[in-house]
């Protein structure tokens, strides 16, 4: 029986289009309820769906064998899994992103507001810049509006959100989209299967471009 | 009775025993010194320190391998040695300190063919010992290294490479030798070797030595290929498989590195390699090898425990003490276990409760 994990939401919809076209198909998971858990013992397959936070963990701790996560979330908890697919799906970008106008002074520590403190601390360690991390869980564009941070580190998308509180991209990080990913043992029990799955999205990738 | 991970200590010492391995010992601190010196060989940053009585920063050991090199000198012969030593380590998961098992063996001196070898059938034999579904990843660190050298990927970008070779990440790879222009043919090889995972067999050496014709040293790459054939013949060559994405940190690994997996467990619980780059950066001029079981993860492979606490659960009241221990006599005697108790306690779990004198109605 293989484990997937799916991220709740669209991604994980769409993710799923994929597995069922790849020979792994549980039409129950359809049914509009509140189901956690869907399996289809004929093909040999159980799906989940998980906070997208929470994907990696269920891979990394081997309670699923594959699963669909960002990777921004990879970036920032940096699990021990293979990382076998990018997806090209929700992508968007980690950026900096701070008040129009606004100027590093290198003479003072950079206050960073961010939800992902770990890319933070990485990014400007490879730079060799001395920043205060702030960590806040949401609405993390209100920080430099407010005074409470210089910048922020955080996704984004199409950029509405930053323009709507007079906020500029002032570099871009690393781009994001969802990756598939393996736990490394299931993968040594698993091969086959997870080998099915990848090169059959590959090959709907190719399609699609 | 034994839990699995006692059982599976006292079989693998004994294995160590077999092949001249003798135990080295060791106290549970060392000087903080050591591991700040060799921060990057530890899993984890964080080292838990005291001060002693003369004043000195000491530590609680996070790794066993830094004080096995400390601690011996550099002899003609191979020293052969295992440990069976708590570690201390901060974990991701826990935010804190565990206390760790750990279970291990190295190979100190002049490190031959066989030397190798044995220690990577040591390995695969530990992993029989626990289970029979298991999988033993060898990789040759060298090999990765003489490769990424030939395609011009630049040393400041190499440890990036390495993490997405780990990873089997072939997006990012791909991504990263665009960006410093490795041309295509050495960024195919670098792609076959992410995702190889083949057999010990003749097709599998075939396949190797076509692909690294030319950007592997032929010495590297034959003692590879010599030593992976001479353990083909074992009972446990089918468990073994050549995977380079078994990747340890360049600056201390070099040469031969293995990963072991159990089907079950999530992670690796097996890890080892050649660490001549340690023992040189630590002034030593001897060669080494050396893997640990990590048989703490053993632990979900243990079978439920059983339905009953104890067989007999028995209450006894104001009975002679001769009588109540004839009677405790008797049902040990018949194999079955018994707890004597005036009341009964919360959460037990009997098969059978018996009664001896009067015993209170509350009882």
């Amino acid at each position: 029986m293989l484990n997937v994990a799916l991220p709740k939401g669209r991604l994980g919809e769409k993710v799923y289009a994929m597995f069922e076209k790849a020979g792994f198909p549980c039409p129950s998971i359809k049914e509009n309820n509140r189901k956690l858990i869907f399996e289809n013992a004929e093909c040999g397959v159980r799906y989940f769906w998980v906070k997208p936070s929470d994907v990696a963990i269920y891979v990394e701790r081997g309670a699923a064998d594959i699963g669909v996560a960002g990777k921004d979330i990879l970036l920032e908890y940096e699990p021990d899994i293979y990382e076998l697919l990018d997806l090209q799906l929700g992508k968007c970008r980690m950026a900096v992103a701070a008040k129009a106008g606004f100027r590093d002074d290198t003479r003072r520590q950079l206050r960073v507001a961010t939800k992902f403190s770990n890319i933070a601390q990485n990014y400007y360690r490879s730079k060799g810049r001395d920043i205060d991390i702030i960590h806040l869980n949401g609405s993390i564009e209100l920080a430099p509006i407010l005074g409470l941070s210089d910048v922020i580190v955080d996704i984004v998308e199409t950029g509405t959100t930053l323009k709507e509180n007079d906020l500029l991209v002032y570099d871009n990080i690393v781009p994001i989209s969802a990756r598939l990913i393996a736990n490394k043992s299931s993968y040594k029990f698993k091969g086959a299967e997870i080998d099915q799955i990848t090169a059959s999205i590959t090959a709907q990738l190719e399609e699609g471009k | 009775m034994l839990t699995l991970k006692e059982q599976v200590a006292m079989n693998l010492r004994e294995l160590y025993e077999t092949y001249g391995y003798s135990q080295y010992r060791m106290s549970k601190f060392e000087e903080y010194d050591l591991y700040a010196r060799n921060k990057d060989f530890l899993v984890s940053d964080n080292v838990l320190t005291f001060t002693d009585l003369s004043g000195k920063l000491m530590a609680l050991k996070p790794d066993v391998t830094l004080s096995i090199v400390k601690n011996t000198k550099d002899l003609d012969v191979v020293q052969k040695l295992y440990y069976n030593e708590n570690v201390y380590r901060a974990t991701k998961s826990s935010h804190g300190f565990k206390e760790i098992m750990q279970l291990g063996l190295e190979c100190l001196g002049p490190i031959d063919d066989y030397a190798i070898s044995e220690v990577l059938s040591l390995a695969a034999e530990s992993l029989r010992r626990i289970s029979q579904d298991v999988v033993l990843d060898i990789s040759h660190l060298g090999i990765l290294s003489e490769v990424m050298e030939a395609s011009g990927i630049p040393a400041e970008l190499r440890s990036d490479a390495m993490n997405y070779i780990a990873e089997k990440n072939l997006h990012d790879l791909t991504a990263l030798c665009a960006s410093c222009g490795v041309p295509e043919e050495d960024l195919s090889i670098l792609r076959q070797l992410v995702t190889m995972k083949a057999p010990l067999n003749a097709d599998s050496y075939q396949t190797l030595t076509s692909l690294l014709a030319g950007r592997v040293a032929p010495q590297t790459l034959d003692q590879f290929l010599r030593i992976l054939s001479a353990l083909e013949d074992t009972e446990f060559a089918s468990m073994l498989r050549i995977d380079f994405s078994v990747v340890d940190d360049i600056h201390y690994y070099n040469g031969f590195v293995f990963k072991g997996f159990i089907n079950g467990l999530p992670g690796s619980v097996l890890s080892g390699g050649q660490y001549d780059r340690l023992m040189s950066k630590m002034k030593r001029t001897d060669r080494a090898i050396g893997f640990a079981v990590y048989t703490d993860m053993l632990e979900r492979l243990e079978q439920p425990s059983e339905e009953y606490d104890v067989d007999v659960l028995l209450l006894y009241g104001d009975v002679s003490l001769s009588q109540l221990r004839q009677q405790i006599r008797t049902l040990t005697a018949s194999g079955r276990s018994v707890m004597a108790q005036r009341n009964i306690p919360a959460n037990i779990r009997y098969r059978e409760m018996i009664t001896i004198g009067e015993v209170e109605k509350n009882a």
